[in-house]
């Protein structure tokens, strides 16, 4: 099957006023197929965003191609690209920041089709209802401006927004994260039940490895502008090889677990800045494992079973320091 | 052991200008040296204005207008505030959410450590700079004696919350209240944080409160618990109990909204969990229902709960909930 | 719990104590604006005055009513008459509009030609942005009040003239100021969202941006209008005014010799351009407060 999202090799720097530039997003390639849904996981300044508003043309990548079905969205320019946005569409982070605060609920939602003239004008209003219907909300609140709304209800919105078009493709940009935590339930559970409905696809970021694992289908670990591991969420989660991964499943806390984690794997530091990025493997200077291989020489990507991919000189010869992967790789 | 912070029936009020709404509600909270109060619930349930009616820091038109709030025996509601400037920073001290604005950008590390030293201590020059020396040791920052120098836009996100921490530390208090420590931090540099927090505590005797809304967190920092909702105490107990065997639906609901990272070869059932909800939201201010505040979002609720406010039930050692329900949990997810 | 599913239907007005729509809440805040509500007096009355005056006061402003330099409170002219026997009443009525007509719409030109260069600057950055504030810049260094004469003696002194000189010297701080709101708003997410809604760059700048940045680009026009009347005095005070029509600063000018023998022709107009001014900053002050959400608190 051709994927329906092909990106490959793409790159986002930002110059910086001094000459040098930030390695935003540094050589990431990856492909989703129809029905997807493809997590991107990893810290700030990971690029994990960055590469969000790559796909969206949001930024523009300096290499690398990204294709949309038969379309090279890396490439179009002006009005071609713009006739094209109908195909994918975004939620962002904060639904306090992305909706337009003079524009009533109705009004955001119907914003897309009236700018790409989508569908005949008369239907656009019934559109509009029935997207406010599949998020779970009454067509009343049309009237209302974004203030009148709560966080979960103008997430709730953004998602019509975004369905409004019928894209191919939703980009999500962790939009959970600025909800609490029973809301951030509702979102995901919504997300989850019109994928199956609506036969979406996904292309979802997150912090949060729990809520990757729930959601997605496929996960990208981004560590400093690149993918350390990929692979379907199943085999990552079930026998993850990347010392990086390991150190984030570490991280995470569990309400099930009262036993404070003190011979629990860390690592030390925080993430070096992407202007000059380290010229071995990236991780190398927060990680246990690492040798001066590590620190002088560009990890090659391995590939094992199913399609997972490891960017680490060591890949597959470590001994998982997590309790759960090592007896399931034993 | 003797608690060291003690609020007991706790009500704070805020006037809209027509009318006073409830914002807290009869909240009582122990706090015992050496352990950790984990505060829970979701935002607008009123976790940070226990903090900050503690501190003595209220916001404008928000008022206490009952109960107490005691340290070590003195009721900080009564102290002049001048007393209370006395006690902020020295016998009970701050960790906000979000370090890059809690820091003071135009001072230098050392001057910010050091100001709360000399302010409450006495201690001036070489004795203050020492001591932030110390403090940075403390807080586990790399190579310290350059780091006095820096000022926070100099430093990493993970490095400006040890400096909050060194700056909460420097005067031993009794009382840490730390707000979302970690919430601004990545995974990673969370984990540094607590365990930090927690070596610290050791050496210190500390007693920490920590508002989280991270059941993960509590789980990971905690030896007590309190839930509010909608400015009640809806369970409290100590930590294993709550987690385990949640005695009120509010928190039965939270631990079912969680997602939960499923490793090695409980990876492959993942994909059949599904994730609980609790249906609504939190009520505004001043729509707090009448009698159980949760009963429009509860499952078990009947017609007693939508009329009489439910009382404080015994479910356990140390362990009690604010529910008529309390014996038919095992309905709730 | 329900599994699975989402919450049905959520009732979007539990959503609690619900603010007023903006608009309200932004009279309410004015009108809680003591000095603002002044501001507003004094500006209503000013323009009741000249607009409705010579209605109730018909008197022509131009002929000789009285002996030169009589006094206020003369038989013939309640403010006086300056040095060819005019009445100073008449006069301030009349100049009045003239001043206002050029105030306003010498704002109105540098508000528009700000806005257009801000908002290209702001929004479309790069060599754009740098090709625009040189030419900004360029216009900032020079001396405006020379620049304006220059202007007015080349072109003649006539009010359109003299209007498009002062529009054209005093746009480039409308320009910066919409130039960095511009900046600061099209990196808001609802301006992103709009961009993959497929909005084309004039819907993102006029629709989208320029609403949202228009609340200090308002207090902005305001102060300009007063700035303006107070240029246009000064010019008129230097003798660069339209002899023709009469305006304020045109009384002043012709008067300005015989301040210390007649003080009533020079301090009566003065008066006038001072309330105006004065009402207007009021005003626009109080705009900028009620707009400002942190302060609409109070």
């Amino acid at each position: 099957m051709k994927p329906l999202l092909d990106v490959k090799d793409l790159k986002v720097h930002f110059p910086l006023a001094n000459g040098s530039s930030v390695h935003a997003v540094d050589g990431v390639s990856f492909q989703v197929n129809e029905g997807d849904s493809f997590g991107i996981v990893g810290e700030s300044g990971s690029g994990k965003s960055t590469t969000a508003q790559a796909l969206m043309r949001l930024v523009d990548p300096v290499a690398g191609s990204i294709k949309l079905d038969k379309h090279d969205l890396g490439a179009l320019e002006g009005e071609a690209l713009r006739t094209l946005r109908h195909m994918l569409q975004m939620v962002f982070q904060d639904p306090y920041s992305s909706l337009n605060p003079r524009l009533r609920a109705g009004q955001a939602v119907r914003e897309p089709l009236d700018l790409m003239g989508l569908g005949p004008a008369r239907g656009r209003d019934k559109r509009v209802d029935e997207m406010f219907r599949a998020v779970g909300l009454h067509p009343d609140a049309k009237r209302l401006f974004p203030h009148q709304f709560s966080g979960g209800q103008r997430q709730r919105l953004c998602i019509a927004r975004a369905m409004v078009t019928e894209p191919r493709l939703i980009v999500c940009d962790e939009p959970v994260s600025a909800l609490d935590v029973a809301i951030q339930a509702q979102i995901l559970n919504l997300l989850k039940k019109l994928q199956i409905e609506k036969h979406l696809t996904y292309v979802f970021i997150s912090h949060d490895l729990a809520v990757v694992q729930h959601l997605c289908t496929h996960v990208a670990v981004m560590y400093l502008g690149e993918f350390v591991e990929t692979a379907p969420t199943q085999e990552l989660f079930a026998s993850a090889k990347h010392p990086y991964t390991w150190s984030l499943m570490a991280a995470a806390l569990s309400p099930d677990d009262t036993t404070p984690s003190t011979d629990r794997f860390t690592v030390t530091g925080e993430p070096p800045s992407p202007i000059n990025p380290p010229k071995g493997c990236r991780f190398a200077g927060r990680c246990p494992f690492a040798t001066d291989t590590c620190r002088a020489e560009k990890p090659p990507v391995k590939t094992f079973a199913e399609g997972h991919k490891v960017a680490c000189h060591y890949a597959g010869e470590l001994t998982p320091p997590l309790p759960e992967l090592a007896a399931h790789a034993a | 052991m003797d608690p060291v912070l003690e609020i007991t029936d706790l009500k704070v009020g805020v006037d809209t200008g027509r009318q006073v709404h409830s914002v807290l509600d009869g909240v009582s909270l122990k706090l015992t040296p050496g352990k950790t109060l984990g505060v829970v619930g979701e935002s607008g349930c009123g976790k940070s204005m226990t903090a900050l009616s503690t501190m003595g820091l209220l916001p404008d038109r928000f008022a206490v207008s009952g109960g107490s709030i005691k340290l070590m025996g003195e009721d900080l509601l009564a102290a002049k505030p001048a007393r209370m400037r006395e006690l902020r920073g020295n016998a009970i001290s701050m960790i906000f959410q979000e370090p890059m604005t809690a820091l003071n950008p135009v001072l230098t590390v050392e001057r910010q450590i050091a100001e709360v030293v000399e302010l409450h201590q006495g201690k001036t020059g070489a004795e203050a700079r020492e001591i932030a020396l110390e403090m940075l040791r403390a807080v586990q920052i790399p190579s310290p004696e350059d780091r006095l120098a820096a000022y926070p836009h100099e430093l990493s996100g993970g490095m400006r919350q040890r400096v909050m921490i060194a700056i909460a530390l420097a005067c031993r208090p009794k009382v840490i209240i730390a707000d979302e420590p970690t919430t601004a931090l990545d995974v990673t540099v969370q984990a540094q944080i607590f365990r930090l927090l927690r070596e610290l505590q050791d050496q210190t005797e500390t007693a920490i409160m920590l508002i989280t809304h991270d059941l993960g967190a509590v789980a990971e920092m905690a030896d007590e618990v309190a839930v509010l909702y909608a400015g009640k105490c809806v369970e409290s107990g100590p930590v294993r109990e709550i987690l385990s065997n949640p005695s009120h639906p509010y928190t039965r609901g939270l631990m079912a909204c969680t997602p939960r990272l499923r490793l090695g070869a409980a990876a492959a059932s993942a994909a059949e969990e599904g994730l609980g909800e609790i249906p609504g939201m939190v009520p505004p201010l001043g729509r707090f229902p009448k009698a159980c505040r949760f009963a429009p979002r509860c499952a078990l609720a009947d017609a007693r709960c939508h009329a009489e406010a439910p009382p404080v039930v015994p479910t356990g050692p140390d362990h009690s909930a604010l529910c008529w329900h309390t014996n038919k949990m095992e309905q709730v997810a | 719990m329900t599994e699975t599913t989402s919450a049905p239907t959520a009732a979007p007005e539990a959503t609690g104590p619900k603010p007023a729509h903006p608009a309200l809440e932004f009279l309410r805040a004015f009108a809680r604006n003591q000095s603002a509500i002044i501001g507003l007096i004094l500006l209503a009355l000013v323009l009741g005055t000249t607009f409705l005056g010579p209605v109730f006061y018909d008197v022509d402003p131009y002929s000789m009513v009285d002996m030169p330099f009589v006094a206020p409170g003369g038989e013939y002219a309640p403010l006086g008459t300056d040095y060819l026997g005019r009445d100073m009443l008449a006069g301030i009525i009349e100049g009045g509009r003239a001043t206002l007509a050029v105030g306003a719409a010498a704002a109105v030109i540098s508000v528009v030609i700000g806005i257009l260069i801000g908002s290209l600057a702001g929004y479309f950055g790069g060599w754009i942005d740098a090709a625009l504030m040189k030419v900004t810049e360029f216009f900032q260094i020079l001396p405006t009040l020379l620049l304006a004469m220059v202007l007015v003696t080349i072109f003649g002194a006539t009010l359109v003239t003299i209007t498009l000189a002062i529009g054209a010297v005093s746009w480039p701080q409308v320009a910066r100021l919409a130039r960095a709101e511009f900046m600061k708003i099209r990196k808001l997410d609802y301006v992103q969202a709009a961009r993959t809604a497929g909005a084309r760059d004039a819907y993102l700048i006029f629709r989208v941006i320029l609403p949202a940045a228009l609340p200090p680009l308002v207090v902005a026009a305001g102060l300009a209008v007063g700035a303006a009347i107070l240029f246009e005095a000064g010019m008129s005070f230097l003798g660069l005014g339209d002899p023709n029509t009469m305006s304020w600063g045109l009384i002043i000018g012709q008067n300005r010799n015989y301040l210390l023998d007649a003080w009533w022709t020079v301090t009566l107009p003065g008066v006038a351009i001072f309330i105006t001014v004065l009402a207007i900053s009021l005003v626009g002050d109080g705009i900028n407060d009620a707009l400002n959400p942190k302060l609409r608190r109070r």
